[in-house]
C-alpha cells in the first residue's frame, strides 16, 4: 500500500493505526502530529454539516449532533470538494441511527433544512410581476389551460410530523415557548421557496403541496387542481405569488 | 506579475488579467457581506475560497458580484487537490473555468497539497512526500490547470505536521523546481512557512531564501495556534482562527525585504471577528509594506 493511500486509510478510522513512512525532526511519536490532520477532517466535516442542518442540533444538543455527524461523516465522505452539497444523504442516515430512535420527527426535520440549503444556493430567476400575472389572470375561461413555471428554489416536503412547526419554532425569540406548542401529532406540508435573498419555509396544506408538485410536473392550473386532494386554491395562488414562486404563466397553445 | 516564469506562454492562453494591487486584503466572509457593501471599506482586495461559489445562485453570488464591481478580486482553489495520486477531477476544473470567466479574478491560486483520495474529498490539505514523482504528479496537475483554465496560477506552500520517511529533496528546492517546470507563481503564505519550520525544526528564514522569490504573485498572512508533540516540542496548528502572530509578522518584515510590497491577504475562516479587527490587520500589513517602498530587486 503506498503512503497516500495508508494516510487517507487512516484519516476516517479513529481505531486505525498512524501510518507508516512518517517522521518528526525530534524523534517524537508521529502518531500525535498525524492526529491533527485526522482532526482537522472530522472537525471540518462536521462543522459543514452543523452549518447546514442548526435545528437539527438544537433539538438533539450540540455534543449528541456533533458525535452523530461525525459517525456520518467519517462512513460517508464527502464525493465533491463544493461542500454547499455535503449533507445530501445526512436525514436518511439520521432516520436509521439507532440513538435518534425516540425522535420521530428529526430525519424529516433534516431533509427540510437540506431542501433550506438547496433553495439558498439555487438558481436566479426573476418572478413574473404582478401586473403581469393579474392580466393572465383576468381570462377565467383560460385559467385552466394556464400553464405556471415556478421559481428554481421552490421545493416541497411533506410529513408525517409537524415539521414546519418545529423549524419555526426555532426562529423564534423564545425558542421553549414556541415548541411548547408544537402538537406532536400534527402532519404538515412545506413549501420551500428563497425570495430574494431569504429561504422562506411555509406551512401548506396537503392538498396544496400535491398540486405544486403537479405544477412541478407540468401539469395545467386546471388539471393539477382537480387530480389534488382538497384545498384553497386562491389562496394557494396567492402565496405563490406573494412570495415570487411565479416566474412564467403560459396560456394555452403558447410555447413557453 | 513579477516573475519572469510568468511570461512563459500558456496553451490557448488569453491575454493576461490584471494583477492584484500590492495592498492589504481581507478573505471575503458571508458574515462580512452587508458590512461590506453598506461601509465600501477602504481594502486592496478581498479573496474568496473558489468552492464556496460553486453553486448556481442565490446570495453568494448576487453580494459577490456586487463586491467584485468594486474591488480587485483573487479567486483561491482549495479542492484540486493539485498534490493528489487521483487524477485531477476534470468537473471540478470545469467549475472552475466557469467561475474564473464569470469574475474574472485578478489572481488565481491553489495549494501545494493533496485534499481527495479513492473519490473521497477530505476537506483537508494533507501533505505528500517530495520526491520526483510527486513532482512529475504536480507539475503535469499544473500544467492541466493552466491549460485549462488560460491562465497562470499561483501555488502555496504548505503548512504540514509530519514529514515523510520518503522524501528526498528539500520543500524550497521542491517548490523551487515546480516554478521552474510549470512557469505558475508562488503564492508565499508566511504564516504556512513559520508554522512548517517550527514544526520540522528547520530555520525559516534559510527556507524562505530558498524559495523561488521572484515568482511571489501574493503573500497570505494568518493566525495559528499553539500546541505541543509526543515530546513536548512546539507543534504549530495552521488553524486561521486567530489574529496574525507578532512572530509572523516579524517574519512578514523579512519577507518584504527581499520580495518588496506584494498583495498581502488577511486569512481568517474561523472564530471570524467583526470586519474591522481584519481590516486593522490589512492597513498594519500596508504599515509594513510602506518601509520597504523603496525595494527593488538586486541584481
Amino acid at each position: 500500500m503506498n503512503t497516500t493511500q495508508a494516510f487517507a486509510d487512516s484519516l476516517l478510522r479513529p481505531e486505525a493505526p498512524c501510518p507508516a513512512g512518517l517522521k518528526t525532526w525530534n524523534g517524537s511519536d508521529p502518531a500525535k502530529r498525524f492526529a491533527v490532520y485526522r482532526n482537522n477532517v472530522v472537525v471540518s466535516l462536521v462543522d459543514a454539516l452543523a452549518d447546514s442542518f442548526p435545528v437539527v442540533q438544537a433539538l438533539v444538543g450540540e455534543d449528541f449532533f456533533r458525535a452523530m455527524a461525525a459517525e456520518f461523516a467519517r462512513g460517508n465522505p464527502p464525493r465533491s470538494p463544493v461542500l454547499a452539497w455535503y449533507g445530501d444523504g445526512f436525514a436518511d442516515f439520521v432516520e436509521y441511527f439507532p440513538p435518534a430512535a425516540g425522535l420521530p420527527y428529526l430525519a424529516d426535520v433534516a431533509r427540510l433544512e437540506w431542501l433550506r440549503v438547496e433553495a439558498w444556493h439555487a438558481a436566479d430567476a426573476e418572478p413574473l410581476p404582478l401586473a403581469e400575472m393579474a392580466a393572465r389572470l383576468a381570462d377565467e375561461a383560460a385559467l385552466p389551460a394556464l400553464r405556471l413555471a415556478l421559481h428554481p428554489s421552490l421545493r416541497l416536503l411533506r410529513s408525517a410530523h409537524p415539521v414546519v412547526s418545529l423549524w419555526a419554532a426555532h426562529q423564534a425569540e423564545d425558542v421553549s415557548a414556541a415548541l411548547g406548542a408544537v402538537d406532536f401529532a400534527d402532519a404538515e406540508a412545506a413549501l420551500v421557496v428563497r425570495d430574494g435573498l431569504d429561504v422562506d419555509i411555509l406551512r401548506i396544506e396537503a392538498g396544496a403541496a400535491e398540486f405544486v408538485d403537479k405544477l412541478l410536473r407540468g401539469a395545467a392550473l386546471g388539471e393539477a387542481a382537480q387530480a389534488s386532494g382538497p384545498f384553497d386554491l386562491p389562496a394557494t395562488l396567492g402565496l405563490l405569488l406573494r412570495s415570487g414562486a411565479i416566474i412564467e404563466a403560459t396560456p394555452a397553445g403558447r410555447v413557453s | 506579475m513579477t516573475s519572469a516564469n510568468m511570461n512563459r506562454p500558456i496553451r490557448g492562453g488569453a491575454a493576461a488579467p490584471a494583477a492584484l494591487p500590492a495592498r492589504g486584503g481581507v478573505g471575503l466572509k458571508p458574515e462580512h457581506f452587508r458590512h461590506i457593501l453598506d461601509t465600501r471599506p477602504a481594502i486592496g482586495f478581498f479573496e474568496v475560497h473558489a468552492e464556496n461559489y460553486m453553486v448556481a445562485g442565490g446570495p453568494f453570488h448576487r453580494y459577490l458580484e456586487r463586491i467584485r464591481a468594486d474591488y480587485p478580486l483573487s479567486i483561491h482553489g482549495v479542492g484540486l487537490s493539485i498534490g493528489g495520486e487521483d487524477p485531477l477531477d476534470e468537473d471540478h476544473l470545469d467549475r472552475l473555468a466557469a467561475l474564473l470567466a464569470r469574475y474574472q479574478p485578478e489572481s488565481f491560486s491553489e495549494h501545494l497539497a493533496w485534499s481527495s483520495h479513492g473519490g473521497a474529498f477530505f476537506n483537508d490539505l494533507l501533505p505528500a512526500p517530495w520526491h520526483a514523482s510527486t513532482l512529475a504528479r504536480v507539475c503535469a496537475h499544473i500544467d492541466r490547470v493552466q491549460e485549462r483554465l488560460g491562465r497562470h496560477m499561483l501555488l502555496e506552500n504548505p503548512a504540514t505536521y509530519v514529514e515523510f520517511e520518503a522524501s528526498t529533496m528539500a520543500e524550497s528546492d521542491f517548490i523551487a523546481e515546480v516554478v521552474k517546470r510549470t512557469g505558475c507563481g508562488l503564492l508565499l503564505d508566511v504564516n504556512n512557512a513559520y508554522v512548517s519550520c517550527i514544526n520540522h525544526h528547520r530555520d525559516v528564514r534559510a527556507y524562505l531564501r530558498a524559495l523561488p522569490l521572484a515568482a511571489v504573485g501574493e503573500i497570505h498572512l494568518a493566525g495559528h495556534a499553539r500546541e505541543v508533540d509526543a515530546a513536548g516540542a512546539p507543534l504549530l496548528i495552521d488553524s486561521h482562527g486567530a489574529p496574525v502572530a507578532e512572530a509572523v509578522w516579524a517574519l512578514y518584515d523579512f519577507a518584504l525585504s527581499l520580495v518588496g510590497p506584494q498583495p498581502t491577504l488577511i486569512e481568517r475562516d474561523n472564530d471570524i471577528p467583526e470586519f474591522p479587527v481584519l481590516a486593522a490587520e490589512a492597513r498594519q500589513a500596508e504599515v509594513v509594506m510602506a518601509r520597504h517602498a523603496s525595494f527593488e530587486i538586486a541584481a
